[in-house]
C-alpha cells in the first residue's frame, strides 16, 4: 500500500548504479582504475613503454629489475616491462573479439531458438548442448586442432566455445518476452513481426548480454593465454603474455622476473574484470528486482 | 465490554535523510471486544501500514501517546515482544493467499506452523486440530486438503485456508486486509459470509477496504481514512445513509450499480459545477449514440480448445453495433478472456467466424489483417505489463500510430491531445510507466486506445486492479470518450456492477458457454439463468 518511502530516494540511487557505488567500495575504485590503465595499455602501449619489446639484446640478457629496466629483461635481453604493456593488445584483444564473436552469434541463435520454438528451436537448442558439454578451453584445442595456431584461428576458436552461454540467456528471455503484454498489445496495433522484434523483443533480449560479456572476458583473456602457453596463439615473436609466461617458465630459478610479470599481469587483469562484472550484474538484478 | 485496542493520537513514519515521510497523521483507534470495525480508504491512505503496525509489522517509525493492544502497553515492544502477541492475540489474513502461503509446504504444514509446531513432520494431535479447523472454515474433504499444496487449491479454498491459518491460535482480534480483493464474486461472498459467521460467534474482526460495499454487511463501525487521517467515524447504517464527509460520500458514489447507470461516479472536476443538494450530487454522462444499423463487429459460432481439453469456447455467438456497449461477465476460467483474443485475431477459433465491418476477420493471414488492425483496439488488465518498459508516455502512446500513418510533428500534436482528454496532459510526455499510478497508467492504455480513432474497442478487465475511487474516474472517462466518438465497446469484467452501470446489453458466461444475453436491464432485473441469479445474490451492495 505505501509506495511512499521506497520510490523517489530508491530510483535515483538505482538509474546509475556503478557510479553511485564507487566511492564506498575501495575494491572496485582500483579495478576500475587498473582496467583503465590496461585500456591504455592496449591502444597506445608507447605511452606507456617507450623501449621496443622486440628488439634484443645479448649483452644485456636476464638482467633484474633496475631503474632502467623496471621489469628486468629476458634471456634475449629485450625489455620485460615493455613486452608486458605491449603484450596486453594481443592476450586482451584475442579475448574481446572472442567475446564479441560468441555475443553476437549466441544472441543471433539465442534469438531465432526463443522466437521459432519447434524444430529450430530443438535443433539449436541440442547443438548448444552439444558445445556446451565440452571444457570451454578442450573444445577450442580441438578446433586449432583443425585450424592451426595463429590469432584469428584463436579468435574463432574461443569464441565458438563461448557461445552457449550467450545463446542460453537470450533464447530464455526471448521466451517470456514474445509472451508479455506488450509484445500482445503491439500485435494489435498492426506491426509487422520484424518491428515486433527489434522494437520489443530484441532490445529486452539482450539486456544481459553486456553483463554477461563482462563477465566471460576474464575467462576468456585466461583462455588466450592459456591456448597461447601451449603455442596456439600469436607466434614469437610476439609479446604475449601467455607465450612469455611459456618463455619464462624456463628460466624461473635463475631469473624469476621473465615469468612472473606477464602472469601478474594475467591475473590482476581478470581479477579486475570479475570485480567489475559481477558489481554490475549484481546492480541489473537489484534493479529488476525493486 | 472489554476494550481490545485502544491507540491514541497514532502517527507511522518512514523516515529518511530528507524527510520524515509521515503516512499517518495522529489517528485515534478503538476496537472493543466482539465490535467488527472497518477502516476504509483508497489506496495510499494508510489504512494497510495501520493494520500492520497492529502486529509490529510496519517496519516504520511509529509513535502514539497511548497504543494499548489486549491490555499491554506495545509502545517499547522490541521484536520479541511482538511474536509473543502474534498469532495469539493478533491474527491477520492478507490480500492474496497465493502469495502468503509458501507454495513448497503443504497446507498441514502451514497449519503447523500456524499452531506453533514448526518443522517437516507434523504432530498427530496438530494434524487433528488442523483437520476441525480446516472444516470450521468450511474446507470440505479436510483430510485430503491437508496433504495438498496451495496451488492445489482454487481460489476461494486457498483463501479459507489463509484465515485458518490466521484464527488456529484463536486469537482475541482477526485483521483481514483486503481480504476478497483477489476473488471473483462469488468466492467474494462465500469469505464475506465465513467472516459472518466468526462474527456471529462473537469474534473481533478489524476489515481493511477500499469498497465500502464489501464492508457494508459485516461491519458494526467504520472508519473512513484519506491521506493518513480519518476523516469520518460512525455507526456502519450511519455513515452509509447520512455520510457527513464529503470523501466519504464520494467513496459511496464511487460504487458502480444499477442505480448509478447513466450518472458519473467521480465527482466533476469543476466543483462549482456542483450541485449543492445532496439527493441530486450525481451529474449525468453524456448520452450514447448508437447506430444499430451498422453492424462493427459479428461473431458467430465461435468455438476454442486448447490440446485435448473441454471447450474454452463453446459456440459464443453475438453482435456488437456502432456506439454500443456489449459486456462479456463471468467468473475467472469462463473464457470470456479467450472470446477476446479471438475478437483481436491473437487466438484462432477451432470454428465459427469473426466478422468486423461486414469484412471476414478470423482465418485471415496476418498480413491481410495488419491494415485494418488500427481500427479496434484493446485495453488490457494489466496496463503496465502492457507497456514496453523502455518507453516514455509520449512513445507508447504514439505507437498505436504507426498503421495509421502519424508521424512527426502531427504525431506529437496528437499524442498531446490525447493526454489532454485522458486528462493528463502534456507534463506526461517524458514519463517512464514506473514513474506512473495504477490510475495513470489506465489513462495512458485508455489514451493510447482511442488515438488511432478505432471503430471498436475491447477492454479485458480494465478497472479490476484499480480502488474504487480510480476504478470511478476510469469508468467515467471510457463511457465520456466512447460516448464521443461512437466507438462500440466490448467490456469484459467479473464484476456486475461494473457491468451493469456501463455496459448496454451483456453476455453471461460459464464454463465457455453463454447462458444468457440479453439488454443489461432486462437480464439483471429478471435473471433466467440460475448462474445468472447466483452472480447477482453474490453481488454486495450497499443497502
Amino acid at each position: 500500500m505505501s509506495a511512499l518511502p521506497t520510490s523517489q530516494a530508491g530510483e535515483t540511487l538505482c538509474r546509475r548504479p556503478l557510479l553511485h557505488a564507487l566511492p564506498a567500495q575501495p575494491g572496485l575504485v582500483l579495478a576500475v582504475l587498473f582496467i583503465a590503465v590496461v585500456a591504455v595499455a592496449t591502444i597506445w602501449p608507447g605511452l606507456i613503454a617507450g623501449a621496443d619489446p622486440i628488439a634484443a639484446d645479448p649483452l644485456q640478457a636476464q638482467l633484474p629489475p633496475s631503474w632502467q629496466y623496471w621489469f628486468g629483461t629476458d634471456h634475449l635481453g629485450r625489455d620485460v616491462f615493455s613486452r608486458v604493456v605491449h603484450g596486453a593488445r594481443y592476450s586482451n584483444l584475442i579475448g574481446v573479439s572472442a567475446v564479441a564473436f560468441a555475443a553476437t552469434i549466441g544472441s543471433v541463435l539465442g534469438l531465432l531458438a526463443g522466437l521459432a520454438r519447434g524444430l529450430v528451436d530443438e535443433i539449436i537448442t541440442r547443438f548448444l548442448d552439444v558445445v556446451s558439454a565440452f571444457p570451454d578451453l578442450l573444445l577450442a584445442l580441438v578446433l586449432i586442432s583443425f585450424t592451426g595456431p595463429g590469432t584469428t584461428n584463436l579468435i574463432f576458436a574461443l569464441g565458438v566455445a563461448f557461445v552457449p552461454r550467450f545463446a542460453r540467456v537470450v533464447r530464455a528471455q526471448t521466451f517470456v518476452i514474445a509472451r508479455s503484454g506488450y509484445v500482445e498489445q503491439a500485435r494489435t496495433f498492426g506491426l509487422s513481426r520484424t518491428v515486433l522484434v527489434m522494437r520489443h523483443v530484441l532490445p529486452h533480449a539482450v539486456a544481459q548480454v553486456p553483463i554477461l560479456a563482462t563477465i566471460g572476458l576474464g575467462t576468456a583473456i585466461i583462455g588466450a593465454a592459456g591456448l597461447s602457453f601451449l603455442g596456439m596463439g600469436p607466434q614469437p615473436p610476439a609479446p604475449e603474455w601467455g607465450s612469455m609466461l611459456a618463455e619464462g617458465r624456463n628460466y624461473l630459478r635463475v631469473a624469476w622476473w621473465i615469468g612472473v610479470w606477464p602472469g601478474l599481469a594475467i591475473t590482476l587483469t581478470v581479477i579486475a574484470i570479475s570485480v567489475v562484472g559481477r558489481r554490475w550484474q549484481a546492480a541489473f538484478e537489484g534493479r529488476r528486482s525493486a | 465490554m472489554t476494550t481490545l485496542v485502544d491507540i491514541r493520537n497514532l502517527t507511522i513514519a518512514f523516515p529518511n535523510r530528507l524527510q520524515d515521510n509521515r503516512v499517518v497523521h495522529g489517528i485515534d483507534l478503538t476496537i472493543h471486544e466482539g465490535e467488527t470495525v472497518a477502516l476504509v480508504g483508497e489506496s495510499g491512505s494508510g489504512k494497510s501500514v495501520t493494520a500492520r503496525t497492529l502486529i509490529g509489522l510496519s517496519g516504520a517509525v511509529v509513535g502514539a501517546s497511548r497504543f494499548e493492544i489486549a491490555g499491554d502497553d506495545v509502545l517499547g515492544f522490541r521484536e520479541r515482544d511482538w511474536r509473543r502477541l502474534r498469532g495469539t492475540k493478533i491474527g491477520f489474513v492478507l490480500q492474496d493467499a497465493l502469495v502468503s502461503l509458501d507454495p513448497l509446504r503443504r497446507v498441514s504444514q502451514q497449519l503447523a506452523d500456524a499452531f506453533g509446531h514448526p518443522g517437516y513432520f507434523v504432530r498427530r494431535d496438530v494434524r487433528e486440530d488442523s483437520r476441525a479447523l480446516l472444516r470450521s472454515v468450511g474446507i470440505p474433504d479436510p483430510e485430503r486438503r491437508l496433504l495438498q499444496y496451495p496451488h492445489q487449491l482454487s481460489g476461494g479454498l486457498r483463501q479459507r485456508a489463509l484465515i485458518a491459518t490466521a484464527i488456529a491460535r484463536q486469537p482475541s482480534l482477526l485483521i483481514a486486509d483486503e481480504p476478497t480483493t483477489a476473488l471473483d464474486a462469488t468466492v467474494q461472498k462465500q469469505i464475506l459470509d465465513l467472516l459472518a459467521e466468526r462474527k456471529q460467534a462473537g469474534h473481533t474482526l478489524l476489515l481493511i477496504s477500499h469498497d465500502l460495499a464489501v464492508v457494508a454487511r459485516l461491519a458494526d463501525r467504520v472508519l473512513v481514512m484519506k491521506h493518513g487521517q480519518i476523516v469520518e467515524e460512525g455507526p456502519t447504517k450511519q455513515i452509509l445513509s447520512k455520510p457527513a464527509h464529503p470523501y466519504t460520500r464520494q467513496l459511496l458514489d464511487a460504487v458502480p450499480s444499477a442505480a448509478s447507470r447513466g450518472f458519473r461516479l467521480s465527482p466533476a472536476t469543476d466543483q462549482a459545477a456542483l450541485p449543492t443538494e445532496a439527493v441530486e450530487r450525481r451529474l449525468p454522462l453524456p448520452p450514447k449514440r448508437i447506430d444499430a444499423a451498422q453492424t462493427v463487429l459479428s461473431a458467430s459460432g465461435l468455438m476454442k480448445r486448447y490440446g485435448g481439453g473441454a471447450a474454452v469456447v463453446n459456440n459464443v455467438s453475438f453482435d456488437l453495433a456502432a456506439g454500443e456497449a456489449l459486456g462479456i461477465v463471468g467468473e475467472s476460467g469462463s473464457g470470456k478472456t479467450t472470446v477476446a483474443k479471438i475478437v483481436l485475431g491473437l487466438v484462432e477459433p477451432d470454428s465459427g467466424t469473426v466478422l468486423v465491418d461486414g469484412q471476414p476477420w478470423s482465418h485471415r493471414s496476418e498480413a491481410e489483417r495488419q491494415s485494418r488492425r488500427a481500427s479496434m483496439q484493446l485495453i488490457a488488465q494489466d496496463a503496465l505489463s502492457s507497456f514496453d518498459p523502455r518507453y516514455t508516455v509520449e512513445k507508447i502512446v504514439g505507437e498505436s500510430l504507426d498503421t495509421v500513418g502519424v508521424f512527426g510533428s502531427e504525431r506529437r500534436r496528437r499524442v498531446i491531445q490525447v493526454l489532454d482528454g485522458v486528462r493528463l496532459g502534456a507534463s506526461f510526455l517524458d514519463r517512464y510507466p514506473r514513474e506512473l499510478s495504477g490510475g495513470q497508467r489506465q489513462r495512458v492504455a485508455i489514451g493510447r486506445a482511442f488515438a488511432p480513432r478505432p471503430k471498436l474497442l475491447i477492454a479485458d478487465e480494465p478497472v479490476s486492479a484499480l480502488d474504487v475511487s480510480v476504478q470511478a474516474q476510469v469508468l467515467d472517462l471510457l463511457a465520456e470518450l466512447q460516448a464521443a466518438s461512437g466507438t462500440a465497446l466490448l467490456f469484459i469484467s467479473h464484476d456486475l456492477g461494473v457491468i451493469h452501470h456501463l455496459t448496454d446489453r451483456v453476455l453471461v458466461m460459464k464454463d465457455g458457454r453463454v447462458v444468457e444475453t440479453g439488454a443489461v436491464e432486462t437480464v439483471f432485473a429478471a435473471p433466467k439463468h440460475s448462474y445468472t441469479r447466483a452472480l447477482l445474490d453474490a453481488v454486495p451492495a450497499l443497502p
